[in-house]
């Protein structure tokens, strides 16, 4: 178990030690240095990724979050039989080989002489982040008590009202799941961003993608190590957190 | 509930447009490109180009390597699970700490990380000359490639697994071990069995990726052996030949049809043992 401790982590530890490598070669090793932490903020067209990745991210989780959330509510209305059919369709992106959702995304966007771009990506994103969402609103939405709902509109609630006040408190939890697990696949992607791309827009992926065969910048690796530890240690405070609350609901029990 | 009924629709509205809009015409488009040449006459050209030896080769390669590497991922994944659930202190922050943080990682990156451990003058072989020891060619073979996609999917088979294992009933193991039975045939009688759903959502999982990479293979493969996943990526980037590149996705469509098939076929089977499972505890 260790070794395949090891055989995950090997790859990370060496970005790391790469990121404070003097020499931009990467075999050699030139001395420890901050330089590249520093020469990061300076250079615009990392930002520029940078800043697409996460954008691209946080509106395609939102949307996908609304999108997805509202098909749970038309979805569990719905016959079994067309239930399943529409759920079989929403799955597809999720069950396809990204190379091919990503071809079929640039096919239509040829044929529609869309010009390649932002939101041609958001709008792949968007529709591979929607199963995700759905798979973890979906099972939280059906255990709900419809009568807690009906109840609110016998009450005299409009059903937007009714809506907010006893159906999305109870699914709170599973929507921002749905949304982080989309938030992550979609900034994790490379294979159908490739594809919608176009040349003027970079995300991190493509970037790196594009940099292989020159040579990574050491900026990149830089902002690589920053991104995984900070998310790493928000893991381990999360962690702590939910930790300590839990034993501290078990004293109170 | 008139009313509701109607809000609901008007809820599903959006979705349905969007899946017809950007899953199921992009899906037909790929079908309409791949059965058609240049001028857009209907032609099996694209799809029987798939026989030609350079497209036959590289999607040969690619089903033993997936093979290979989903082999790999399962017997490294199942002793690894087993241990993981009877150890039990292990908790799912244990999981996620060995399996989802590294995903924070860029994923490009962590496979080019790859290249300075395997490569002519890197760690590995920096060892092995430093022990007295022939360096090795690792980089770009087949088998870096087969490393690449075991780094990349093993957490696909390892969490379908997982969750199988945890979830057997301890009483049922109890039982057959009262019973008579030995360590060996209570994993193979009862154990293994059981969590056979597991093992084969896992192995759907890291199939079909491994089968349809095309950035293992140019990361770890130095651009010199050719995947399917490659052949079509250059088809689509390189030579603009949407037609071929979109005939040859279908073939690979078959492959993940098949793959979708098996998976829900096993699915259902699962739920009918829950639901028997249920029924009987009722």
């Amino acid at each position: 178990m260790a070794l395949i401790f090891l055989f995950m982590y090997a790859p990370i530890a060496l970005l790391i030690v790469q990121s404070f490598n003097k020499s931009k070669s990467r075999g050699r090793w030139g001395g420890f240095t901050f330089e590249w932490y520093g020469s990061l903020f300076s250079d615009e067209s990392i930002i520029e990724a940078f800043t697409n990745t996460i954008t691209l991210a946080l509106l395609s989780s939102l949307i996908a979050v609304v999108l997805g959330t509202a098909a749970c509510i038309f979805l569990t209305k719905l016959k079994k039989r067309t239930r399943s059919i529409l759920m079989g369709v929403a799955n597809v992106p999720m069950l396809n080989a990204d190379i091919v959702t990503g071809i079929s995304f640039m096919l239509l966007f040829i044929t529609l002489r869309i010009e390649f771009g932002y939101s041609t990506i958001l709008l792949a994103h968007i529709t591979f982040n929607i199963p995700y969402v759905i798979l973890n609103v979906m099972p939280s939405y059906r255990d709900l008590n419809p009568h807690i709902y009906e109840a609110a509109l016998d009450l005299g609630a409009s059903p937007a009202y009714a809506f907010f006040k006893t159906v999305l408190p109870e699914i709170l939890p599973a929507i921002l799941s749905g949304g982080l697990m989309a938030f992550t696949m979609s900034i994790d992607d490379f294979i159908i961003t490739h594809f919608t791309a176009g040349a003027g827009v970079q995300t991190l992926s493509t970037k790196i993608y594009s940099e292989v065969k020159l040579g990574i910048k050491p900026e990149m690796y830089a902002l690589s190590s920053m991104i995984f530890l900070a998310v790493l240690i928000l893991l381990i405070l999360v962690n702590r957190v939910q930790g300590s609350s839990r034993k501290a609901q078990e004293e109170e029990v | 509930m008139t009313k509701t009924r109607r809000i609901s629709g008007f809820l599903g509205l959006p979705f349905v447009f969007w899946a017809a809009a950007f899953i199921i015409i992009p899906l037909l488009m790929v079908v309409w490109y791949g059965l058609t040449d240049e001028n857009g006459a209907l032609t099996f050209a694209n799809i029987a180009a798939i026989a030609q030896p350079a497209h036959a080769k590289a999607l040969l390669l690619a089903l033993l390597l997936s093979l290979l590497a989903t082999a790999v991922c399962f017997l490294l994944a199942y002793p690894l699970c087993m241990f993981l659930v009877e150890a039990q202190k292990t908790s799912n922050s244990f999981l996620t700490m060995l399996l989802i943080v590294p995903m924070w990682m860029n994923f490009l990156l962590r496979t080019y990380a790859w290249q300075s451990i395997l490569e002519k003058t890197g760690i590995i072989n920096t060892f092995l000359t430093a022990i007295g020891l022939q360096p090795l060619r690792l980089i770009n073979t087949n088998g870096a490639i087969v490393l690449g996609m075991v780094y990349n999917f093993l957490p696909f088979m390892v969490l379908p697994i997982y969750n199988v294992l945890e979830d057997i009933d301890k009483n049922v193991i109890n039982a057959a071990r009262d019973l008579g039975a030995n360590g060996r045939q209570t994993f193979l009688k009862v154990i293994f069995p059981l969590s056979l759903p597991g093992v084969i959502s896992g192995i759907t999982m890291v199939f079909i990726p491994a089968l349809t990479t095309f950035v293992v293979s140019s990361l770890l493969g130095g651009g010199k052996i050719l995947l399917i996943g490659n052949v079509i990526e250059q088809e689509f980037m390189v030579a603009y030949d949407w037609n071929l590149g979109s005939g040859l996705s279908l073939v690979l469509l078959l492959f993940i049809i098949i793959n979708v098939v098996v998976s829900v076929i096993s699915e259902r089977g699962e739920e009918e043992l829950r639901r028997r499972k249920s029924d009987a505890e009722a």
